[in-house]
């Protein structure tokens, strides 16, 4: 019997509308874990760099953690996988939600998608009985609305449904999948599903899944349970608010946005305003958010209510699901000052299924071409002169690829390029072709710098956590260290002293401090948790993100053995996460990413220092095995037994011969023309 | 039925549905802690409390599973609350013919809410151990009063699985397995 996981997945060839059930072989487990690991592995063995993103050969995962599905507390994202037809480069985007347990329960750990159909269908998954069926009905539908209607025709309402809106069906590249209370949001995984003409997947699961240590296990659970108790009446002293707690960010219970409003950047990512928050106005933000906000609500068997039922009069669907920080989003960006205006957008940009942190700024960057006279009256006919106007204006005309429609739905690095006019000078916050956090601060942070330049994962968000982002109090610091468990094995001690000495200024100040060898520690382990729970399926907003949070690195091999009835200590949980992490490298490696294309926005940072900055990326690259142009060496490879990666690689000219170094003229990312 | 008084620990959870947050936490614990062995395996499906669910209109309400019914009642009731109109029989707890709640979905045997009965005794049921918005609250109260006998599991199981298939049926294959199990 296989633990924790199914063993099957359900392979899904549209063009063919063929379905299959098939084992899958319990040595990748132990490689790989399941989620992110195993379909990275399926990426490098189907998916040439050949193959365009938005054409039938690309294959679609979306798949659950190994754990999701048993009792593990928060246990329950869903990951999608696939090529972006944004950064040509592999897409990993999460959510949570309920769809990854439901599938789980449906006897399945995965759905791996390839072909296209020739008309647009639904994926309908009852336990072992499994239909493409016809969702010609439901074309241009609102991604909600969809999975409404699904139930409904379906009789089943505990149906879980991940579905894509308008902006799916024509390629929008930032288009996300929506499951009502969550979003795969990230790298246009939506845009992918409707070049497939798949709508929608309903998934209704009824059977067990099994752990290998049950008592064991379960006592597991309940001490996250007890200690999420008392973890959240005792926030973090000497950060923000907004930090000091344990979730995904509290933006549906808080009204406090002093922080998000005050130091993130408003407009298309260009100006702060430090006086914002205003008395008055906290006034009547938090009036709007108490009569917007209907109930908060929680993901699978996760205690935390992230989300928040939103209801708004003027919406057609009248209700949504909204997430964490997206209700600033659409505001900031669009220089509205009042709330009600994001929480009306966020609606409807949900329905269409649109990224909420890339959209936002395509919108402004749009705004700020017309006003310096790059895009005309020609391009943006009527277009009103009220920038919330403006903001409904796009988002429709986006979702449609209709006129200037079609060109900014590629994002902002594509579109300033076809627009060119010197639209190009005005694609200032991108990373690897892709939109980043609307933050502009002053002093280079070299641990951020790491982070921005060598993660694939797009988010930023999705690669930080579990460290102060900022010195801490002197006051606070003890206090800090003294309960601080998570740190890996080995290295507490020089993670805390870390925090002791770190100052906003002088000798133990960025940029300089600390030193190398400390920066490339302290991101690989806080990229390397992310990973981990790419793997379980553990939300990050209970283990990788927050200060302190219920899970780490000395309780999940424990819940990773418990579950599964594998023996994985520590060390080989690490190991593990290496060979993922050099196995997601080389995919994006084979499909040109060098390290050119290794860069954080030129202006997140005032203060910046190129030759240091080329240093601590040297180091960095170093410290992972990989040669000069961040490509993971022939040595490193094979000692993750990922030796049949370092031939290809070499086979295809990546790497030499002599497999530490890759040929000069390797070309960038994407370079390549995408056909419209 | 010998009728008889008894002292009598009455067990209430009480909901508050306006702080349920959806996470089903319940129904996990819930079928956890009845496989067997006990925690060996997880599936909602099998638990005796079944939240109803349905963020559009945002209705949440958690419902325990009651009394096994052999026949679908004459009437269906549908509630409007709160101007929410909420689906036929929602909130009734009976493992009835007319749907699939509340039953095992392999076997179709009836399950129900039976507080986490172990020994030794729990603290609380786990449903409301496991509910961290308070949603789900345990009280105990002791009364005095005239007590039925109540049917234990297996006969209830059994029960059912003659309504499904006929007395006859039932023994004879009875018969048929403990014949084989002897061989
Ligand atoms: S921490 Fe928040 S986002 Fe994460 S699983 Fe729990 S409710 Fe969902
Ligand atoms: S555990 Fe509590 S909050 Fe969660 S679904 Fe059950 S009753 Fe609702």
């Amino acid at each position: 019997m296989r633990y924790a996981e199914t063993g099957y997945n359900l392979e899904v060839d549209l063009t063919k509308g063929s379905i299959e059930k098939v084992a899958t072989d319990p040595e990748l487990t132990e490689l790989h874990l399941g989620g992110l690991g195993t379909n990275a592995k399926i990426i490098w063995d189907r998916v040439p760099p050949e193959v365009e993103p938005l054409s039938p050969e690309n294959v679609l995962i979306f798949s659950s953690g190994l754990l999701c599905g048993t009792p593990a507390v928060g246990a329950n994202r869903t990951i999608a996988t696939t090529i972006s037809p944004q950064t040509r480069l592999l897409a990993f985007s999460m959510m949570g939600g309920f769809w990854s347990p439901e599938l789980k329960f449906a006897g399945y750990d995965k759905v791996i998608i390839t072909g296209k159909s020739p008309s647009l269908v639904y994926l309908w998954i009852n336990n072992d009985k499994v239909e493409i069926r016809d969702a010609s009905h439901l074309h241009g539908k609102g991604a909600l609305e969809t999975a409404t209607m699904i139930r409904e025709e379906l009789n089943e309402p505990r149906a879980q449904v991940l579905a894509i809106g308008l902006a799916g069906e024509n390629s929008v590249y930032y288009a996300s999948v929506e499951h009502g209370r969550s979003s795969a949001s990230r790298g246009g995984v939506g845009a992918v599903m409707g070049s497939k003409g798949l709508k929608a997947i309903a998934v209704r699961g009824t059977k067990e899944i099994n752990l290998a240590r049950p008592e064991e296990f379960l006592k597991l659970c309940n001490d996250i349970l007890d200690y999420i108790q008392v973890r959240v009446q005792n926030p973090i002293k000497g950060v923000p608010a907004i930090l000091s707690l344990i979730g995904s960010p509290q933006e549906m219970a808080i009204h406090d946005e002093k922080w998000h409003t005050t130091s993130f950047a408003w407009g298309h990512a260009r100006q702060r305003r430090k006086d914002f928050w205003t008395k008055e106005r906290a006034e009547e933000w938090k009036r709007t958010q108490d009569q917007r906000v209907e109930r908060l609500v929680s993901c699978f068997n996760c205690p935390m209510k992230c989300g928040a039922i939103i209801s708004h009069p003027e919406l057609p669907t009248h209700r949504y699901m909204m997430k964490c920080y997206s209700k600033l989003t659409y505001v900031m960006a669009a220089m509205a000052d009042d709330l009600d205006f994001g929480f009306k957008i966020a609606g409807i940009a949900q329905e269409y299924g649109l990224d909420g942190y890339t959209t936002p700024q395509v919108m402004a960057f749009a705004i700020e071409l017309y006003e310096d006279g790059i895009l005309t009256d020609e391009d943006l006919p009527d277009f009103p002169k009220d920038n919330k106007e403006r903001f409904y204006y796009l988002l429709h005309k986006i979702a449609r690829r209709e006129g200037i429609g079609d060109i900014l739905a590629d994002g902002v690095y594509w579109a300033a390029r076809r627009i060119g006019k010197g639209a190009e000078a005005y694609d200032h916050n991108t990373t690897k072709k892709h939109e980043q956090m609307v933050i502009k601060l002053g002093m280079l942070n070299p641990i951020y710098y790491i982070m921005y330049a060598t993660g694939e994962k797009m988010s930023i968000t999705q690669i930080e956590g579990q460290m102060p982002q900022a010195p801490l109090p002197k006051d606070y610091r003890e206090e800090f260290v003294k309960d601080w468990i998570h740190p890996p094995t080995g290295k507490e001690e020089k993670f805390k002293e870390f925090i002791l000495k770190w100052e906003p200024r002088g000798e133990y100040a960025f940029p300089f401090w600390p030193p190398p060898d400390l920066i490339c520690e302290l991101v690989e382990w806080q990229e390397y948790m992310h990973y981990i729970d790419d793997c379980t399926g553990i939300c990050a907003g209970l283990s990788s993100f927050p200060l302190k949070p219920p899970y780490h690195i000395h309780n999940l091999p424990l819940f990773i053995s418990y579950g599964t009835g594998l023996d994985i200590d520590e060390d080989r949980l690490w190991e593990i996460t290496h060979r993922n992490r050099n196995l997601v490298r080389a995919i994006n490696a084979r499909l040109g990413l060098r390290r050119e294309d290794e860069k954080p926005p030129e202006d997140h940072w005032k203060k910046r220092f190129p030759e240091y900055e080329a240093k601590l990326l040297d180091e960095y690259y170093k410290f992972k095995g990989w040669n000069k142009e961040g490509i993971p060496t022939k040595e490193t490879l094979e000692k993750l037994g990922l030796g049949y990666v370092a031939e290809e690689l070499i086979e295809r000219g990546v790497l030499t011969e002599d497999g530490d170094s890759s040929t000069p003229e390797g070309a960038s990312a994407g370079d390549k023309s995408t056909e419209q | 039925m010998n009728a008889q008084k008894k002292k009598k620990t009455i067990k209430t959870i009480k909901i508050d549905v306006e702080k349920c947050n959806g996470c089903r936490a319940c129904e996990v614990i819930c079928s956890a802690f009845h496989s067997s062995p006990k925690y060996s395996s997880n599936n909602p499906a099998k638990a005796r409390i079944h939240v109803i669910c349905d963020a559009v209109r945002n209705i949440y309400v958690p419902v325990y599973a009651g009394e096994y019914t052999a026949a679908e009642c004459m009437g269906r009731d549908k509630y409007v609350i709160d101007g929410k109109e909420y689906d036929e029989c929602a909130f009734c707890r009976a493992s009835c013919p007319s749907r699939d709640r509340f039953k095992e979905p392999d076997t179709g045997l009836p399950l129900k809410c039976d507080m986490c009965e172990s020994d030794p005794d729990l603290k609380e049921p786990w449903c409301v151990q496991w509910c961290l918005a308070d949603a789900l609250t345990y009280e105990e109260r002791e009364v005095e009063e005239e007590e039925e006998e109540r049917p234990e599991e297996l006969e209830v199981g059994l029960e059912a699985l003659i309504d499904k298939y006929g007395l006859d049926n039932i023994v004879e294959t009875l018969a048929r397995l403990s014949e084989a199990k002897e061989e």
